[in-house]
């Protein structure tokens, strides 16, 4: 296909490197150095989308990253990638890109209707137009407003593509590589600072790619070309092309998103198609240029309608004819550079319209110079034409004429003036303030190690944006501590680029006073009229503003939109546009992927796994495993196919309290607690006595919070007389170990006492059941008998070959032991353990079974250590010395506390045969319906089938519970409509009294 | 991103720290009244500005620290270690990060 509308030579692009390329299912061609935008315009195609609202035939307004039409769906299937910006993707061999939220074609949208019903649609419409019957607002209202009103659609497929994250140190960050970022740069880095420049573009040198300006006599291109050499061969400069600076944080920290293989087609093997950067930079320079603002008249949203700088940027940078019959619509001196350089292009400029009475008089020279009309005091009122500008209504500025003139063209070249891009600015905390002279927002005072320069500043002449980087480069190297030669070179040398005069205009008439959609934010479709509206209905603050029409709350931001909405809700208000003010600008700057935030972090990347010693046995011999925080844990092991979970752990419960089994406890938190004071450390942490507990000893122990709520539990021994070992449940292993630091560094630092974690250099084994001891005394070097090891015994021992750590201590409630091992050995000690005990029938367990013997147990766990009880709720009550000090005593004593009506542990019994309890299942009396959980008198915490007793059992907890031992209540699942009477017990369902642990 | 310097470790990301509460509440004394010890519970200022709070070098040396954060701007004026009797904290307390 012929690209008609490229220019005949010039261009930044490579006419020997041709590019095909496919929109909508057709293919063009482009050429090296293209975007998207620039080449489907070579190719006369300017409908590229439909609007969110009203499904508006939309074009390009701007050729760069703030376009708020031009939004595309990019590649397929995993790689696709909807929200793309035409105006922002380079062209790549094979390109693929559809447009989006039209049906059944771009060209025709059955939801254009919405244009018809816009008086439904207008600001803040979902708060009134569909208010009732509330049952509609999800099963028809949203429904239809969601296919109707909306952006591209989200890949299903997993991204199959890497990204990264990388941080820079730097002491100096230039945003932005235009002719203000050069100068900056070049200046810091002749000090020998360290200096990092980024630039969103894949050239360095910003307008000077694309405005026909000289510095050094030469050429803006060549002059930025030459720049980007030397920049590059300083060791001590990173130049980051196709990365943009999209969010400056607290402490002069910022964020860069590094497009590093989106201009291929697939990222080349083992590189990463996107890097984010987080920079800590001493300061940074601000050099971010400006954006255009368009002129709002009526039906300013056609594709026609263009940015006067975009039509410029077109034809110079790009080699496109963004027209070929133009009008230059303009309120200050900067469009006309348009006219002369479409003119240039071969493209026939009719006019410039501007609506100033008295325009520049040496521009108005230049353009009669070059024939091209000037019309002064109008401007244009409306755009007309089915799905393109066909010709152009023009009003006078004042309104007073009613006749408009009409112009045929087919391209509007629009300029409101240029917004300083304050964005970087305003996220560092600070307040851009209005500046009269440009119309425009520019930045206030600093809040961080910042400054801005050049456009960005609102300094819009050549020769002011090179002497003000050069300044802040010199400036951010002596602050960073390196020596400026006296002789210090003076920035370079622009050649002249005119002045900028600009008299704001920023609503036009419209032909005939008559209504026409006057947008302003053409992303999200929002218009003059509903700005005013909103204004009417009282959301006259620009915060209230922005929520009520969502102006500037698209995925540009805003950036072409702010400050005209700004300054019509000034208008209605009748206020200057200072008085108004500006919102606060957040980051991203740039809408940025979800996977470069996740970078590596993805799949088993995200946490890492901790994984026992016993893992690689456990994986071997079949077992299921399940997450328990980082923790893989055995669950259950499967010992032929079809066994199910429920046959796995029956099984494993039988043979502990039956004969012996061997479980992988490695994951509970493990302390060692050393130094003179350890003693009384422990005995204000924990509720009960620890000054008198004998060495070769353990015991249970109870902790709680400062608000007197229960914390943790676990054993702890005394292996010397200075020396100590708690556990910790696994869940809470990391959290007791922060607070014993807390108190031990903040509280009680006289307390000489030193401990570290050791969770990881032991492996635990509990040995578990009637035969345990008989199985230990095959392979340990001590003598356990009960007499010489009695319950809570404590002591080192040999098993075979292994120096370990034995403890009688029991979870399951059986006779056992829990044996320590350095982890190096764990494996070892399992297998030996396993093969001594063959010959009577040994197994191991999962957290399934072991879950099941703590519930038969009536061991109090997570779900019961909630948060809200107590040790009295908790039935540990018994265990308290208040007599003592430990931590949460005074407030574990508060009256509300002691009071009757808590919430107390018990066991439940299923009294229906088969039927288990559910977790959560709340406890109301018969006679109450199952919708009124609020007639709640508890909740089940944990439950299971006991195989020990036949039937379901639960722990859960009850209102006044501890005394209502016997009785009966409902448990109820409303979710699921269930209810199960249950009989309300002890919550130590086997062995009350302790015996087998004794024996 | 706050960069906290942790007086034992120098300049580190906010990421390498747990934030701990307000470090101005004084813990009462054991026979204290049940409103004094409910108010070191539950009760806190809520500061526009300066503010002395603990954090925890939790992903570092795990020390806890006392930081001095502005409230309003996030800028840190001074971190020492939370323990003034900790060996040589005397000499760790940094001014201005």
């Amino acid at each position: 296909m012929t690209q008609k509308f490229r220019t005949a030579a010039g261009g930044l692009i490579d006419r020997n490197r041709p590019i095909t390329f496919h929109f909508d299912g057709k293919t063009y061609q482009g050429f090296h150095g293209d975007t998207l935008a620039s080449a489907l315009i070579a190719n006369g195609q300017h409908l590229v989308a439909r609007s969110f609202k009203y499904h508006r035939p939309r074009g390009f307004l701007t050729a760069g990253s703030e376009d708020p039409n031009a939004i595309v769906e990019l590649r397929t299937g995993s790689r696709k990638e909807p929200n793309t910006r035409a105006t922002t993707i380079e062209l790549f061999d094979g390109l693929e890109a559809k447009s989006q939220n039209r049906w059944p074609s771009l060209a025709f949208d059955a939801m254009a209707i919405n244009n018809l019903f816009s008086p439904l649609l207008s600001a803040g419409f979902y708060y009134k137009t569909f208010m009732w019957p509330a049952s509609f607002w999800t099963s028809v209202y949203e429904v239809v407003i969601r296919k109707a009103a909306g952006l591209g659609v989200a890949p299903t497929e997993a991204d199959p593509d890497q990204y990264e994250q990388c941080h820079e140190h730097c002491d100096l960050l230039i945003a932005g590589a235009g002719p203000a970022g050069i100068a900056a740069a070049l200046a810091a880095a002749a000090t020998g600072a360290r200096v990092v420049i980024a630039d969103e573009h894949p050239l360095i040198g910003g307008s000077l790619n694309s405005e026909q300006l000289t510095i050094d006599g030469k050429s803006g291109v060549e002059w930025a070309a030459e720049q980007m050499e030397k920049l590059s061969a300083m060791d001590n400069v990173r130049v980051m092309t196709r990365t943009t600076i999209f969010g400056y944080y607290d402490h002069n920290t910022l964020a860069a998103i590094e497009k590093v293989n989106d201009h291929v087609s697939i990222p080349a093997a083992g590189q990463v198609r996107q890097r984010m950067w987080i920079i800590y930079p001493k300061r940074v320079v601000i050099a971010a240029g400006a954006t255009e603002r368009p002129l709002t008249f009526g039906n300013n949203d056609k594709p026609g309608v263009m940015l006067a700088s975009a039509a410029r940027i077109y034809a110079n940078q790009y080699g496109v004819k963004p027209g070929t019959r133009a009008i230059v619509s303009t309120n200050n001196n900067d469009a006309y550079r348009t006219a002369i350089d479409l003119h240039k292009a071969g493209v026939q400029v009719v006019a410039v319209v501007d609506s100033r009475a008295n325009p520049d008089a040496p521009l108005a020279a230049q353009l009669d110079a070059i024939s091209i009309r000037l019309i002064t005091g109008k401007t244009v009122g409306a755009a007309e034409g089915r799905q393109h500008v066909a010709y152009a209504q023009l009003v006078s500025t004042d309104g007073q004429t009613t006749e408009p003139d009409r112009i045929d063209c087919d391209l509007i070249a629009t300029s409101g003036g240029w917004n300083p891009n304050v964005h970087l600015h305003s996220q560092s905390g600070a307040k851009p303030v209005y500046d009269d002279a440009i119309a425009s927002f520019v930045p206030g005072i600093s809040r961080q190690d910042e400054v801005s320069v050049g456009a960005a500043k609102g300094s819009f002449h050549l020769q002011d944006c090179l002497d003000q980087g050069h300044a802040a480069g010199v400036d951010a190297a002596k602050m960073a501590g390196f020596k400026v030669k006296a002789k210090s070179k003076k920035a370079a040398t622009a050649g002249d680029d005119g002045v900028y005069e600009i008299e704001a205009l920023w609503v036009s008439p419209t032909p005939y006073n008559k209504s026409y959609k006057q947008f302003i934010d053409q992303q999200n479709d929002v218009k003059v009229s509903d700005v005013q509206l909103a204004a009417q209905e009282g959301f006259d603050s620009v915060e209230l503003l922005k929520r009520y029409t969502t102006q500037g709350m698209a995925t540009d931001q805003g950036k072409t939109s702010n400050v005209n909405a700004l300054a019509v809700l000034a208008g209605q208000r009748g206020d200057p546009v200072p008085e108004v003010g500006v919102t606060t600008f957040r980051p991203p700057y740039v809408p940025v992927a979800m996977g470069v935030f996740a970078g590596h972090a993805v799949g088993h990347d995200f946490m890492p796994v901790r994984r026992t010693a016993i893992h690689d046995w456990n994986e071997k011999n079949n077992a299921v495993f399940i997450e328990a925080g980082m923790w893989l844990r055995a669950r259950y092991y499967p010992q032929k196919v079809g066994d199910t979970i429920n046959d796995c752990y029956i099984r494993e419960t039988n043979n502990t309290r039956g004969n012996v089994a061997l479980v992988d406890v490695t994951t509970l938190g493990k302390i060692d607690i050393q130094g003179p004071d350890a003693p009384e450390f422990l005995n204000r942490l924990y509720i009960n006595n620890w000054l008198k507990l004998p060495i070769g000893r353990a015991r249970y122990g109870a902790m709680l919070r400062e608000d007197g709520m229960t914390f943790d539990d676990g054993t702890t021994s005394r292996l010397a007389e200075n020396h100590f070992f708690m556990t910790t449940t696994t869940a809470n292993a990391a959290p007791v170990l922060s607070h014993m630091e807390y108190y031990h560094q903040t509280v009680w630092p006289e307390l000489d006492v030193v401990f570290c974690s050791v969770t990881e250099q032991w492996t635990g084994i509990a040995v578990a059941g009637p035969n345990s001891r008989k199985l230990l005394q095959k392979v340990l070097d001590i003598d356990i008998t009960n007499e010489a090891f009695p319950f809570m015994a404590v002591g080192e021992c040999k098993m075979n070959s292994i120096a370990g750590r034995l403890f009688r201590i029991s979870f399951s409630g059986e006779l056992a032991y829990e044996l320590n091992v350095p982890a190096d050995f764990g494996e070892q000690a399992w297998i030996e353990l396993l093969e001594a005990g063959k010959e009577m029938g040994v197994t191991t367990y999962g957290t399934e079974a072991l879950g099941t013997m703590r519930i038969e147990k009536g061991h109090v766990a997570g779900s019961e250590l909630d948060g809200r009880t107590t040790a009295k709720d908790l039935g540990l009550e018994g265990m308290a010395n208040r007599s003592k000090q430990f931590i949460g005593k005074q407030n574990s004593e508060r009256p509300g506390l002691l009071v009757e009506g808590r919430l107390q542990v018990v066991g439940f019994k299923s009294l229906e045969p088969g039927v288990n309890l559910r977790i959560g299942a709340h406890l109301v009396d018969d006679s109450v319906k199952l919708d009124s959980v609020s007639q709640s008198q508890g909740h089940i915490t944990a439950t299971t089938y006991s195989p020990s007793l036949g039937c379901g059992i639960a722990l859960g907890l009850l209102k006044d519970g501890a005394s209502r031992h016997g009785q009966q209540i409902d448990a109820v699942f409303p979710l699921d409509d269930e209810k199960v009477r249950v009989e309300i017990c002890h919550p130590v369902f086997i062995d009350p009294k302790g015996e087998l642990v004794r024996a | 991103m706050l960069r906290i310097e942790c007086p034992w470790c120098g300049v580190r990301n906010e990421d390498e720290f747990a934030y701990g509460g307000d470090a101005t509440v004084e813990r009462p004394a054991q026979d204290a009244s049940n409103e004094e010890w409910s108010r070191f519970v539950h009760t806190r200022n809520n500061p526009s500005g300066e503010h002395t709070e603990h954090w925890q070098h939790v992903n570092g040396c795990r020390a806890w620290i006392t930081v001095v954060r502005n409230t309003v701007t996030h800028k840190i004026s001074s971190t020492a270690p939370a323990s003034p009797i900790l060996p040589f904290a005397d000499n760790m307390i940094n001014q201005g990060t």
